[in-house]
């Protein structure tokens, strides 16, 4: 038996316990260990964001965090995004402008999308596309990502 | 019997109240919220993790495989190798598909596999492989299919003699078919020209980026039953090849498809299934394999690189008289290109007569090529939308003006045999000359590009069914898989059909227990085609309810009609009953009468050619090299836009793809027939960053063979960006590529040359 | 068997102990954007992760009389969400902006990219250029070393075992001061330099330039100080002459290869075009530097 470590850790805001080997990434934990499939993996080398989830408030690929890293830490992933029933913006606006199309790239690019209008409440396209440049999506043609979470910002100021 | 293939009800002044608009797809709220389940996110009990140990040699007798040491790791429960994979003939359609999921005698790419281990966790599955023993006889390789097709270069199969030539000679060769496709006299079309353009043109191979990579659970029982869950373009083509290949009866095989996250032709083909299959088969438990993105690049199916030479002649007042072209596909390591797609599609759009060309396939160690979008057709259109540019450069025309000139229309007798029916390629080219991007001015310093493409549109066999509940809410079961946006179509084509809100339908993706054979979700044929057999469904369906009214009121069948979602009295003469909605006769005779319901087979045809129309403005760096799209717009024939939105992103997301294939896909291969760039970092598809907003106009001159009216519009977007890129490029330049990618460092080297040459 | 170990010391001393004491391969994780992606292909196999990130000398932004003490630890995002940071060396920010995607900066480090030793590493040219130190503790005590004498070759440090680098040190900032740093990439994101330039100049009042630093990325087997470079701007207005001199400078430093993602011929005339460009960016930020 290879040796693993033991992690607690929050995701979601519920607590969780899993065992992992050194080597294995926050990734394979969410998937195989917690069963949280939302968080895709299309590379494992951080170059497509498909595994993108929010740690202690910041952005990051879980394939590029050690499991055992997260040990203590507070993790968000697309399944906490929406609330009860109600979706959050970013879901809805993606869903009544088509914004996602296979829906492989789509828990990354609303995780990453949402990081940046708390950051930015008010960002120009420009500022959304250079935000979103590391999240890959071979189907769509970023456009109506793009117009989702323009759209979805504008939702969200109230204006 | 007159079916809904000759009769489809098409009728264009029909009022409708949900085809043409853009309703939430049902299948998108799984997709915001990370539920959606695709291939690598089904978990059984007691799992394996299987891994394929892969050929690092291009070229190589396998002399023997050692698996002991593997097999005897703590945790290692089955091994499988070539002796697992049943005898099959070397050369055969069967024999061939078996040798690309594992060699065989040879290794024929980098990333062959070779063999594979399944083990209870990922960790001691890699152990397991770098324990496997392989004796590899390393033979000289050869990449480029020009080199490869030199008599001297090494051979990859004994058995290739070339077909379509006369007396092929008994030498072994790697060129595996010459296809030659001719109509009318070249040379008294090219004798009537008054300007003759002709130039060479190369492209390198891609791949189709899908940013899923291929995942899937096989499991075996013990008396042979066998159930594949994976993503995949193509259930039934899937479960028929692991018949073929494994010799496992059908009806003992389901396959269940998952969401599919990303395919473009490239989930067409399988690459580990079988694999899972005989590794669940000798563990007797379920065994999972996700490729790693390395893995996908280095042993799925690219897409083919070409080499071509185009040839066009105009008249001076701009009829274009004759186009010839030779050309050149490498398939990879096995035959199954598709090349013969460029040949007959490559000038279908203008009113030619005269037109001939020789196309070549030929193998050589590099990975099976499979297809991506329009397969092996937007390669070639490359060149000739440069050479079409460029006539009418030099005869003072407007490109599009040329191009409208020499439209196809219907009635036009393509090079491959079928005569148009109604089209809108001149339609099209209107309408993007009058489009608000080409009617607006070059910004200053950047360059305007336009280029055609077409795409035939398929059909082919499917089938479907629809079950009415006894609530009168409807479920639909499809065959085909849904590539982005087809099932909400479907449902919303079944919606109008019952006079019901979309809602109240809700498609299945079938399994292929579930329904008779599909054939591949491809060739832009899943909204039509899947379509006409679920309209056709509703209206066996609709005829069943009607029956049921008739009764229900004690009339006869031909004194009910069905509208809007209603049975109505034909007249007043058939009596005064209130019209009985599809729920209430549900409700009132499932029980009694049976489940309603239609369902429906056929080899569907009548698919419309799609055309489309590009226009970009690009900037270039002239000191790097650099390209930026600064302005991008797809004008394309939809025949009928069921769903608008998803219409337009086909459009967008083809001419994205586009872009990356322009200037900086490409497969790098080094002098040790290694693929050097197996990762997102180095092959570069485009970020967010890259592109600027793609605006889409859709024109619609309606199929009248469908009954909504609609055509495929999946291909069409892909095939002409390339070649539209390149000639902005030129017009900024000065000097037109013929190389593809367009990267800096080759347009840098373009300009330098422009300059000297000044 | 698998026998990676990993910890996570929370003091700079256990951390050094750890490595010092270490059989095998051991490296430092910080942010693991290198490391990670180096152990999921199978390029390297370490016997001992050594994670930095609870040590509290390795993290946070100081500033002491004008000058920057960065710890090796802090993030491209906590960098360059330092508004102070940004203005003093909006270079420096330059290149770290451009490690990678924002997911990547989440985690990605100064301390990580420079011992990497990428050739190309975004950060280095422009670290480089202002002089920046690093502060390095081992068994045997501190050293400083500056930056440009850290990579000695693709994935190597002149570090010695047991050593790791704490923090980077920048020089207080005089007057009339701006540096900048450029890349040649095909993509406009996410892409590995094809040559990066940092450049890092000081104007006297009336306009002259008195203090000049260039250095070079992805163009040899390191990032290279080029003091001929340096040297064609000092004492000029980085006017067009000056310029092409820099831009002769930097095209004759370079060394570099042919591989996929350029020509040796091709990273040879973007240097010469970067260079220019990169010191037009510093001057500007330089004026508007009082």
């Amino acid at each position: 038996m290879s040796r693993k470590y033991h992690v607690t850790t929050t995701v979601n805001g519920d607590e969780y316990e899993y065992l992992c080997e050194p080597q294995q990434t926050l990734l394979d934990a969410l998937r195989d260990a917690l069963m949280l499939t939302g968080t895709k993996e299309g590379c494992a080398t951080g170059d497509c964001g498909a595994c993108t989830v929010m740690v202690d408030d910041t952005m990051i690929c879980s394939c590029l965090m050690l499991a055992v890293e997260a040990d203590g830490k507070k993790i968000e992933t697309i399944e906490g995004m929406a609330q009860g029933e109600e979706l959050h913006p970013l879901q809805r606006n993606f869903l009544e402008l088509n914004g996602s199309q296979c829906g492989i790239c789509t828990p990354g690019i609303l995780i990453a999308a949402r990081a940046l209008l708390d950051r930015n409440p008010d960002p120009t396209e420009t500022e959304v596309r250079y935000w979103l440049a590391g999240n890959l999506c071979r189907c769509t043609g970023y456009d109506k990502i793009i117009r989702s979470v323009l759209a979805a910002g504008k939702e969200m100021r109230g204006a | 019997m007159s079916t809904i293939l000759d009769k489809s009800g098409f009728n264009p002044d029909k009022k409708l109240k949900i085809v043409g608009s853009s309703p939430v797809k049902h299948d998108g709220i799984d997709k915001v919220t990370g539920r959606a389940k695709f291939g690598a996110d089904l978990f059984l009990p007691g799992m394996l993790i299987g891994k394929i140990l892969r050929s690092p040699h291009p070229h190589a007798i396998i002399r023997s495989i050692d698996t002991t040491a593997a097999e005897s790791l703590p945790g290692v429960k089955a091994v499988v190798t070539r002796v697992d994979f049943p005898e099959l003939p070397k050369g055969s359609v069967a024999g061939d598909m078996s040798r690309n999921a594992m060699a065989r005698e040879k290794a024929l790419y980098d990333g062959h596999p070779v063999a594979a281990v399944a083990a209870t966790s990922e960790s001691i599955a890699k152990q397991a492989l770098k324990l496997i023993k392989v004796d590899y006889e390393a033979l000289p390789h050869v990449i480029d299919p020009i080199d490869a097709m030199k008599p001297a270069a090494p051979i990859l199969h004994d058995h290739i003699r070339t077909k379509g030539v006369k007396d092929a000679a008994e030498k072994k060769t790697n060129v595996v078919e010459r296809l030659e496709l001719k109509m009318g006299d070249v040379e008294a079309g090219f004798a009537q020209a008054d300007v003759i353009v002709e130039h060479e043109y190369d492209t390198k191979p891609m791949h189709q980026g899908y940013i899923e990579p291929q995942g899937c659970v096989a499991t075996c029982t013990e008396d042979g039953q066998v159930e594949l869950w994976c993503c995949t373009q193509g259930p039934w083509v899937f479960r028929d090849r692991l018949t073929e290949i494994l010799k496992i009866e059908s009806s003992k095989i389901r396959v269940t498809q998952s969401e599919l996250g990303g395919g473009f032709g490239g989930k067409t083909g399988f690459y580990a299934e079988p694999i899972a299959v005989l590794l669940a088969r000798k563990s007797k438990r379920p065994v999972k394999i996700v490729l790693t993105r390395g893995e996908v690049f280095r042993g799925t199916g690219p897409v083919s690189g070409t080499r071509s030479r185009i040839k066009m002649g105009v008249t001076r007042d701009g009829k274009i008289t004759a186009a010839d072209a030779d050309l050149v596909f490498q398939t990879g390591a096995f035959t199954g290109s598709m090349f013969f797609n460029a040949p007959q599609a490559m000038f279908t759009r203008y009113d030619l007569k005269n037109v001939k060309t020789v196309s070549y396939e030929v193998v050589s160690n590099r990975p099976k090529v499979n297809s991506f979008r329009a397969p092996c057709v937007p390669q070639v259109v490359f060149g000739v939308e440069g050479v079409v540019n460029e006539l009418a450069q030099k005869i003072g025309m407007d490109p599009l003006d040329l191009r409208i000139k020499n439209a196809a229309t219907e009635g036009y007798k393509t090079i491959y045999g079928e005569t148009f029916g109604p089209i809108g390629f001149l339609e099209t080219l209107i309408a993007a000359k009058n489009c608000d991007h080409y009617k607006s001015p070059v910004p200053k310093g950047q360059g305007r590009g336009v280029a055609a493409g077409f795409w035939f549109n398929r059909g082919g066999e499917t089938t479907g069914t629809l079950n009415i509940a006894t609530d009168g809410s409807v479920t639909i079961i499809l065959g085909t898989t849904d590539v982005a946006g087809s099932r909400i179509s479907i449902s919303m084509m079944a919606a109008e059909e019952l006079g019901i809100p979309v809602d109240k339908v809700r498609a299945v993706m079938a399994d292929t227990h579930a329904l008779g054979w599909n054939r591949i979700t491809a060739g832009s044929r899943t909204t039509y085609s899947s379509g006409m057999v679920i309209i056709d469904s509703a209206r066996k369906a609709i005829t069943e309810v009607c029956r049921r009214a008739a009764l229900i009121w004690g009339v006869p069948e031909e004194g009910v009609v069905f509208e809007d979602g209603y049975c109505r009295p034909a007249s007043s003469n058939v009596g005064e009953f209130p019209p009985l909605s599809i729920a209430e006769i549900a409700g009132k005779t499932t029980l009694t009468l049976g489940a309603i319901a239609g369902h429906s087979e056929m080899n569907v045809t009548g698919a419309g050619p799609g055309f489309g129309v590009h226009i970009v403005d690009v900037d270039v760096d002239q000191e790097l090299g650099r390209v930026d799209i600064k302005r991008y717009t797809v004008v394309e024939d939809a025949g009928k836009a069921i769903h608008r939105l998803q219409v337009e992103g086909q459009y967008q997301g083809g001419a994205v793809q586009g872009i990356g294939w322009a200037l900086n896909e490409e497969y790098v291969y080094g002098e040790d027939g290694r693929l050097q760039n197996p990762s997102f970092l180095d092959y570069r598809m485009p970020v967010a960053s890259d592109v600027p907003m793609i605006d889409t106009e859709i024109v619609e001159v309606p199929n009248p063979r469908h009954p909504y009216g609609l055509r495929g519009v999946g291909e069409v977007p892909v095939t002409p960006t390339m070649a539209a890129i390149a000639n902005a490029i030129g017009a900024v330049i000065g000097v037109r590529p013929r190389s593809l990618p367009m990267s800096p460092p080759k347009i840098l080297k373009l300009i330098e040359e422009a300059r000297a040459a000044r | 068997m698998n026998s990676l170990r990993y910890e996570a010391p929370s003091s700079l001393g256990d951390a050094i102990a750890l490595l010092a004491g270490a059989s095998g391969t051991s490296r430092i994780l910080a942010g693991g954007t290198d490391i990670i992606v180096q152990m999921e292909t199978d390029l390297i196999e370490p016997d001992l992760l050594i994670d930095i990130k609870k040590i509290p000398e390795l993290r946070g932004i100081a500033i002491e009389n004008g000058a920057f003490k960065v710890g090796a630890g802090v993030t491209g995002m906590e960098l360059t969400d330092h508004e102070a940071f940004c203005k003093a060396w909006p270079g420096v920010v330059d290149g770290v902006k451009l490690i990678g995607s924002m997911q990547i900066k989440g985690r990605a480090t100064m301390g990580g990219n420079l011992c990497n030793a990428s050739p190309a590493a975004d950060s280095v040219p422009a670290l480089i250029a202002a002089r920046a130190i690093a502060r390095i503790a081992g068994s045997n005590g501190t050293r400083d070393v500056p930056v440009e004498n850290i990579p000695i070759g693709p994935g190597k440090t002149s570090l010695d075992k047991g050593e790791i680098i704490v923090s980077f040190l920048f020089p207080s900032r005089p007057a009339h001061s701006g540096d900048a740093y450029l890349r040649m990439t095909p993509r406009t994101e996410m892409d590995i330099a094809v040559v990066g330039v940092g450049v890092n100049i000081t104007l006297d009042a009336g306009g002259i330039c008195t203090a000049a630093r260039v250095s070079l990325g992805a163009v040899a087997p390191t990032p290279l100080l080029v003091a001929e470079a340096g040297a064609a701007l000092m004492g000029s207005r980085l006017d067009a002459p000056a310029l092409d001199k820099l831009a002769q400078a930097a095209g004759a430093a370079c060394r570099p290869i042919d591989d996929k993602r350029g020509t040796k011929e091709y990273r040879v005339k973007v240097a010469e075009v970067l260079a220019k460009r990169t010191a037009l960016l510093a001057l500007e930020r330089a004026r508007q530097n009082t």
